[in-house]
């Protein structure tokens, strides 16, 4: 099976068991358990090319440009990662059917679950560490919702937070020591970083690489000092913690200590920073786990222990350590699996973890103290269990590995650290399962029911064949797994009996004492309890407080709140870097002589002037500032048409009367005088800013323009195919329609979009209080006499046909001659418009049956349409094709698909028009304005006292004082 | 030409800023419009300015120079695209106006006080 599929069954099972959950909890607990086994089987496959010491590598290049690249590879560690996850995997899918309660949304625990599985899926398979990347942050954002899953603790939640918290942290540090690492040795995908290992270890990055990756494998690995979020971790459901813990989570970091072995291990740094931390963790670990009375809190200690113990072997830099470490990774992966579980099934059936209020449960649940007390007895390290050997092996390593010439240290230590592993696991055994029978359990304990005790009975078995005949059940594949990790061929002599070398000493000792700190279990813990320890989660709650207050006094000093001041900061900054970018660089000389002008540029440059000047000394007057940038716009459109635009010009002077008749209409509501507010100082300074960058840009242009394109241009493109592939001879239009047709597609909805958040923003405001407000304003500004002249009401009837009748034009010609949808669309609104000017919204809204919002979604269906029509033709979306026909009388023309485009283009433009312009009507809209007199907004002149009361009535909602006036309005609502 | 055409963009843009500068909502609206005319003009510009030459193809004569057609394309659709923004923001400032009684485009009345960021 392709590595592509093995990854991705994961991730495309996790859509079944939310879906399947309503079939029942067989159904979706199967469907997952169909994914992970699908996956599984596919990877079983490549088991013996493996094992063989073969890799299988699969790739696509994705996004070559950035060394990001879909590559996958599978090599013995892989298959050995790969294996747990997907093997261990299946086991708790079986498990939490049986585990998890009637309440418990089992659709949603599947979902993250597999979610989870195929990001670690990914990680263990990735050839490329940005892919690797994108993979380990899955699996940080997947266990938070994995670990948080019992979303009603507080403790879940807060679990969760952490772990994200910590692990995501981490993540960041290692992509910057990934991005190093591929810098240093010129590639992103892992075969080839491999080969890199002397470039790598002679370079000045390679410390900064190497503490940045380290940051992230320990945070992932609960390695010490980041090792606190994992026991808080256990507030999860127990299948989640049986394996995140076990098999997958806290692996992927000693994974990535593992893969990049070959290139990063070796060094002095390495060895020291790794075997060291490894050491404490181990030691520190273990002592803890003696401590704990909570079933899960000490398995979760332990797993740190472990964890420790697995990064010093690979911290050692040996071959033999390495062998040690990937024994114990599977191991590991087993006992402490089925131990999980076994503590589940206790707090599931006692209804408590204590171990306090547990004890004699051996009479009580005898399949569940069998299952348990073995691999109690592998964690331990007792013969002839898959525990013992690699504990075995790794203090073999531990005696004679110096340290600062220091032969003892590692060796104590690590007898130490067993020593208390000892204790802690047989204190799991004596302390739940020995001793008399209690009366007061929570619950009446009782072995649960076959389906429950499958998995863990399961993974004992191996533990138990695994240290039996360890060399022809795991040999071969420990073999495959420490080659790739040392990329050495590999042999490693897995054996119970090693004769009577220092280790077995050592392992004695360990056992011996591990029995008698039981012994004294009572007085050594009251010891402990009496000694001071710093509590992880109040320096981690302690340290987040602290951020999150310097983060918002931080953004509530920049992020006030004053639009006025981000425009400023944007535009100065702005105008900075392009003043020194512009000092710094060198301009050339103008390759282009300027052309000469007659007297129309100058008239109309003349008259762009004097309204702009005149806009900024007298925008105070509303109405002035909009007639005035009436005439900007006049002007911009004069010019596109002199300057060889006429499309240009043609959009502009139509969308010009829209927006203006827009600005119209909302000024009716605003104030129409803006007060002096700023000091003349700050008028001042805003000036100086305003002509600097005024100055730069207008620079800019200038410079540009009088010097040639620094890349040929690629308008010669267009020119030469615009008639030829896409049939119109107006280049503007047919890039539009044709060459650029998705980016058009994409304009029209974002328009549509605008005209529906306009939509909605005016529901949202009239369903407020400003409802009854705008139904009892009166007017603030003198109104006409006549709202509705009857001679403007008849032309523009009249002239309504025509005007269509020149949109239909302006679009049929589109495709040859300056005009199109666009165009068309506006000119055709406009028609519209003019109606509701001139005989009022009531009027007009009567005689309007099809509504805007569907006119736009047509708009956007028939471009989209045509876009998929050109599939069935066998060619890419959006393709347009044409031909030419002759109809008797008629001269031959086109009919182009493009055309279709152009509809879908006209209507979308039409739809949001007239939605944008009919919603901000309805803010005019009031009662009794009926037909005759319907855009009228002066209530005061037409409607009698009838329908006054009326509105009365309707409001019910606590009136709005009315603004007295424009000028004094705003100052009055400044005591708000 | 090209001079007349680079000094009213510049124009336009000093004029715009000046305006987005300003306290209440109305005038920084008629701000953004003076910037999307200079924009407009200056991404159409980029195309080099010349007179007389619209990109409609002549099908008889051969030797016909043509302007730049694509960023007219380019700055029609933006045209139009600005008239969307211009009509979500004036109703967001309508909205913002008719349910606080206050045009004021910034938070925090006591910077305005301070002249501050005036």
């Amino acid at each position: 099976m392709s590595l592509f599929l093995i990854a991705a069954l994961p991730f495309l099972g996790a859509l079944f068991p939310a879906l399947l959950i309503r079939a029942g909890r067989n159904a979706s607990a199967s469907s997952a358990a169909m994914a992970s086994g699908l996956a599984f089987i596919g990877l079983m496959l490549h088991a013996p090319a493996i094992l063989r010491g073969e890799v299988v590598q699969v790739g696509i290049d994705w996004l070559p440009a950035l060394g990001l690249n879909a590559n996958f590879f599978l090599d013995g560690l892989g298959f050995l990662f790969a294996t747990l996850i997907l093997g261990i995997g299946l086991l708790i899918i079986l498990y939490a059917r049986f585990y998890l309660s009637r309440q418990d949304p089992m659709g949603q625990f599947y979902t993250y679950l597999l979610l989870f599985q195929g990001a670690m899926v990914g990680i263990v398979l990735s050839d490329n560490i940005l892919l690797l990347l994108v993979f380990w942050e899955l699996t940080s954002l997947s266990s938070f919702l994995l670990i948080g899953y019992w979303k009603h603790l507080p403790e879940g939640r807060q679990g969760a937070r952490m772990a994200l918290t910590v692990t995501g942290m981490g993540g960041l540090a290692m992509i910057g020591g990934m991005l190093i690492l591929g810098h240093i040795a010129g590639s992103y995908d892992i075969h080839v970083i491999l080969e890199h290992r002397e470039a790598i270890q002679s370079s000045d990055l390679y410390l900064p690489a190497l503490v940045l990756i380290l940051i992230g494998a320990f945070t992932k690995s609960a390695q010490f000092p980041f090792h606190f979020w994992l026991p808080h971790a256990m507030a999860a459901p127990t299948p989640v913690s049986a394996y995140l813990h076990s098999a997958t989570m806290v692996k992927a970091g000693l994974f990535l200590m593992a893969r990049l072995w070959p290139v990063l291990a070796g060094t002095p740094e390495w060895f020291y920073i790794v075997a060291t931390t490894g050491l404490i963790t181990m030691v520190l670990g273990a002592v803890i786990a003696l401590f704990k009375d909570d079933l899960k809190a000490l398995l979760a200690f332990s797993t740190v222990s472990h964890l420790g113990l697995i990064t010093m072997l690979l911290g050692f830099g040996t071959k033999a350590a390495a062998i040690g470490a990937v024994f114990h990774i599977i191991n590991h992966a087993t006992f402490k699996a089925a131990l999980f579980m076994t503590a589940g099934i206790v707090d599931h059936e006692a209804h408590t973890r204590d171990i306090k209020r547990l004890g004699g449960l051996r009479h009580l649940m005898p399949v569940t103290f069998v299952i348990a007390t073995v691999a109690a007895l592998s964690m331990a390290g007792i013969p002839p269990l898959n525990g013992f050997l690699s504990k075995e092996m790794m203090l073999e390593q531990a005696s004679h590995t110096y340290w600062l010439q220091n032969p003892y240290v590692i060796g104590g230590l690590a007898t130490f650290g067993a020593l208390f592993s000892v204790a802690y696991s047989l204190r799991y055994i004596a302390h739940v399962f020995l001793g008399p029978k209690r009366a007061d359990y929570p619950a009446k304990p009782h072995d649960p029911s076959f389906g429950m005790w499958a998995s863990p009975a399961f993974l004992v078995v191996l533990v138990v064949l695994i240290g039996l005949f360890s060399a022809v059940l795991v040999g071969p594949l420990v073999d495959a797994a420490a080659g790739a990790v040392t990329h050495e061929h590999v042999h490693a002599h897995l054996k119970l009996w090693h004769g009577v070398t220092p280790a077995l000493y050592m392992s004695a000792a360990a056992v011996i004492g591990g029995a008698i700190l039981l012994a004294l279990h009572a007085p050594l813990e009251r010891v402990w309890n009496a000694l001071p320890r710093p509590e992880a989660k109040v320096i981690f709650d302690a340290i987040v407080g602290a951020v999150t207050r310097l983060t918002q006094a931080l953004t509530a000093r920049l992020h006030d709140g004053s639009l006025t001041r981000y425009a400023l900061i944007m535009v100065s900054f702005t105008a900075i870097i392009g003043i020194y970018a512009y000092v710094s660089g060198t301009t050339g000389a103008p390759t282009r002589v300027m052309q000469g002008f007659g007297i129309l540029p100058i008239i109309s440059w003349i008259c762009l002037t004097v309204a702009t000047a005149c806009i900024v000394l007298f925008h105070r007057q509303r109405f002035i500032a909009l007639i005035l940038i009436g005439i900007i716009g006049l002007v911009v459109s004069l010019s596109f048409n002199y300057l060889s635009a006429p499309d240009l010009a043609l959009t502009q002077i139509s969308v010009e009367v829209v927006t203006i008749i827009l600005m119209l209409l909302a000024l009716n509501f605003l104030p129409k005088e803006t007060p002096r507010e700023s000091p003349a100082l700050i008028r001042l300074r805003d000036a100086a800013i305003s002509i600097v960058s005024g100055v730069c840009v207008g620079g800019l242009i200038y410079a540009l323009m009088l010097r040639d394109f620094a890349a040929p241009s690629i308008s010669g493109f267009f020119v030469e195919n615009s008639y030829k592939g896409g049939g119109g001879t107006n280049m503007v239009n047919v890039i539009l329609v044709d060459f650029r047709g998705f980016d058009t597609f994409g304009e029209i909805t974002v328009l549509g979009i605008a005209a529906l958040v306009i939509y909605a923003l005016t529901e949202a405001v009239l369903s407020t209080r400003v409802r009854a407000y705008l139904l009892n304003r009166k007017p603030d500004i003198d109104q006409a006499g006549d709202s509705h002249p009857g001679l403007m009401v008849v032309v523009t009837r009249m002239m309504m046909p025509i005007a269509l009748m020149v949109a239909a034009y302006i679009f049929f010609r589109g495709h040859n001659l300056p005009g199109g949808g666009f165009i068309a669309g506006l000119i055709a609104a406009i028609a519209v418009i003019m109606q509701y000017m001139a005989s009022g919204f009531g009027w007009a809204s009567e005689r309007q049956h099809l509504p805007y919002h569907g006119i736009i979604g047509s708009g956007v269906l028939v471009a989209a349409a045509t876009g998929i029509g050109a599939w069935f033709n066998g060619v890419p979306f959006l393709t347009s094709d044409f031909g030419y026909v002759q109809l008797p009388g008629l001269e031959p023309f086109e009919l182009a698909t493009a055309a279709l485009f152009d509809l879908g283009v006209f209507l979308a433009v039409v739809g949001a028009v007239m939605l944008a312009l009919e919603s901000l009507s309805r803010f005019a809209w009031q009662p009794g304005i009926s037909s005759e007199h319907a855009i009228d907004i002066n209530p005061a002149r037409d409607i009698p006292d009838a329908s006054t009361a009326e509105i009365e009535v309707e409001q019910g909602y606590d009136t709005m004082p009315l603004p007295t006036g424009p000028a004094s309005a705003p100052n009055e609502t400044k005591e708000d | 030409m090209e001079l007349l055409i680079a000094s009213a963009v510049g124009l336009l843009t000093a004029a715009g800023i000046y305006l987005i500068l300003r306290l209440r909502s109305f005038p920084v609206i008629l701000g953004t419009s003076l910037l999307s005319y200079a924009v407009n003009v200056f991404l159409f510009a980029t195309g080099r300015v010349v007179i007389n030459a619209p990109p409609i193809l002549n099908k008889t004569a051969t030797d016909v120079t043509y302007t730049d057609p694509l960023p007219q394309a380019l700055v029609l659709t933006a045209i139009v695209i600005s008239f969307g923004m211009t009509a979500v923001v004036v109703m967001i400032s309508l909205g913002a106006y008719l349910s606080a009684k206050d045009d004021n485009i910034n938070m925090d009345d006591t910077a305005d006080l301070q002249g501050e960021d005036a």
